[in-house]
């Protein structure tokens, strides 16, 4: 397996800062709002260069959709940010009336998604947000992997027309894309080519997929890695001719098993090309307080359950 | 227009609703008997329009409808007023009609610029279109109809601090104060206390007029925008209407929120409407 750098170390959400902050630059029309959690978004750069085009909301996150639909109304491109459990669950009619069915162009922006937001615990924890935004029609998704990666998504989303969901997350984590990327919504990225066995990984789990592919080499088994970053529209060309290849597949993502990318992977194939799969996800539970990293292993979500994962699925062939 | 002709298109409107709601045996007679003055006033005089419907509302007055029931009004003054064939006012509630049961811009009725139905939400969205007016420097308005019923919802009043807050004073909310909601008078199902109030204490302009009269209506709206936009706050109208105005047995009772008549009491309310401009 061809070796993937880790260029350093560093937060999704200050990809998205600083995605927003580009994007601000390149279009005049852009302009966020933040539900007092402004520093935690990383949307203080945007704010400070653009003060006139941010609009702080104050702890009203149903006022802040209905003011984004709003804004878009009016020519804008509205970009709002919270908390990932603050920017669906609580909001969820306004996004589905005002945003998702009125098809309006709003970016909802979420970080601190899944249990690596940590020891705040499961009441900031949401593990159920991707499946509450893909259920929406007209809804985009996505849910990037690393700094970079959320950074190109952010440019994408401000040039995307359309509502979408755009997920990332608060621990510094390995940035192993590069700078500059083109990001294109709705393609998955094949990371590692292999034959063996498909791991179809979003978000942080994309990383703790490749440390498992090497875990995998080890033993002689090629993992085909592939990074879907954008749950919906998800990529179906891909993940069906990865698996006619593999003939099994793992899904991993930092989310609840019920309602996640593993689900809409499981519903495409289920369709067209019957293959075995096993799930890495969190196991329709809540979350607790703890490190990113304690969690992420209690609940399962790292490199060696990954790659236990893998060499069930392909017994099971 | 005199307000003689702007009544007699509001007698007009009035047919239309009670024939829309009728023809499906389903829809909100009620509040939209007692808002038609306004909405009548508003699209056939206070609005300064463009003659064609374009989303953005660039340049133009926009008003929006956040207790979205009321669409059988909606629709009918639409039409009436040049969006759409008043035809298609026969469609309303039926299946692929443009005339959702609930105002959407999903099959792309012109004049909706956002759902409304699901309650609470329209006042944020107003805002929202209200900045980006600021933005843009335009000096149009943004008006918005809500219920009282309505305001029970607690979003409305995160919108209504934020607009006084922000200085939004391009935007006009206008409450349909008739006191009636689906479970019984609003006094009983969940009291607002003293309205006027609440809203003075929001930081609101706050003005009172009887909605069921059409001069009043005109002139407080005329009043509003010579006197009270553009002052550094958000302008309020608390309008006194009467649930089922202009059909005797709709009103003074919450019955007709959501009920349609059926044949011969559709014969009993038109008898009290005269047709002014000619049916659908």
């Amino acid at each position: 397996m061809k070796k993937i750098e880790i260029l350093f170390k560093k937060d999704t959400r200050s990809g998205f800062g600083e995605g927003l902050l580009e994007a601000g630059r390149q279009n005049p029309q852009i302009v966020a709002l933040c539900a007092d959690l402004t520093g935690s978004l990383k949307m203080d750069a945007f704010k400070n260069e653009f003060p006139d085009r941010f609009i702080q909301t104050g702890i009203a996150e149903a006022n802040m959709i209905g003011i984004a639909a709003g804004l878009s109304i009016g020519g804008k491109i509205p970009f709002a940010g919270t908390f990932a459990n603050f920017a669906t669950a609580r909001v969820y009619d306004q996004i589905r009336q005002s945003v998702a069915y009125s098809d309006k162009n709003v970016k909802i922006c979420a970080s601190h998604a899944g249990i690596t937001l940590g020891e705040d615990g499961a009441t900031h924890q949401i593990l159920e947000d991707i499946g509450l935004m893909k259920m929406l029609p007209h809804m985009t998704v996505i849910n990037t992997c690393d700094f970079y990666q959320t950074k190109a998504a952010t440019i994408a989303v401000a040039k995307h027309k359309g509502p979408v969901y755009l997920r990332f997350g608060r621990p510094a984590v390995p940035n192993f894309t590069q700078e500059n990327q083109k990001f294109e919504i709705g393609k998955g990225i094949v990371v590692n080519e292999g034959t063996d066995v498909s791991i179809f990984a979003t978000g942080h789990l994309v990383w703790k997929s490749i440390e498992a592919a090497y875990m995998l080499a080890d033993k002689g088994i090629s993992a085909e890695i592939i990074n879907i970053h954008t749950i919906k529209p998800l990529d179906n060309n891909l993940v069906i001719s990865s698996v006619k290849k593999t003939k099994c597949a793992v899904v991993a993502e930092e989310h609840n098993i019920y309602g996640g990318l593993g689900e809409s992977i499981a519903g495409l194939l289920a369709g067209n090309f019957p293959t075995p799969i096993e799930f890495i996800g969190v196991k329709d539970e809540f979350g607790q307080s703890g490190k990113p990293d304690e969690l992420m292993t209690l609940y399962g979500l790292d490199a060696h359950n990954i790659a236990n994962a893998a060499e069930v699925v392909m017994k099971r062939k | 227009m005199s307000f003689k002709e702007l009544e007699k298109i509001s007698t007009q409107v009035r047919r239309d609703i009670l024939r829309m709601v009728h023809a499906v045996n389903s829809g909100h007679p009620g509040g939209s008997l007692g808002c038609t003055d306004l909405i009548v006033a508003l699209y056939f005089k206070v609005l300064r329009r463009q003659k064609t419907f374009q989303m953005d509302g660039h340049n133009e007055d926009v008003f929006f409808l956040s207790n979205g029931h009321i669409s059988p009004l909606w629709y009918s003054v639409l039409a009436r007023s040049g969006y759409f064939e008043i035809s298609e006012l026969a469609t309303f509630r039926k299946l692929k009609t443009r005339l959702q049961g609930h105002p959407s811009t999903d099959k792309g009725l012109p004049g909706v610029r956002v759902a409304s139905g699901s309650l609470g939400q329209g006042l944020s969205v107003a805002i929202g279109k209200a900045m980006a007016k600021k933005y843009n420097n335009d000096n149009h308005l943004v008006y918005c109809l809500t219920g009282d019923g309505e305001l029970q919802e607690g979003q409305v009043w995160e919108a209504a601090m934020f607009a006084a807050a922000k200085n939004i004073d391009n935007i006009v909310a206008v409450v349909d104060y008739n006191r009636q909601q689906i479970d019984g008078p609003v006094d009983e199902v969940l009291s607002l206390g003293n309205l006027k109030a609440k809203w003075e204490a929001f930081g609101w302009k706050t003005l009172e007029m009887e909605g069921n009269n059409m001069q009043e209506v005109v002139e407080t709206l005329e009043l509003v925008k010579s006197q009270h936009i553009q002052k550094g706050k958000p302008v309020v109208i608390l309008m006194k209407t009467e649930m089922g105005y202009g059909v005797d047995y709709m009103m003074g009772t919450h019955e007709w929120h959501g009920k349609a008549p059926n044949d011969e009491l559709l014969e009993k309310a038109l008898a009290q409407l005269d047709e002014t401009i000619g049916d659908y």
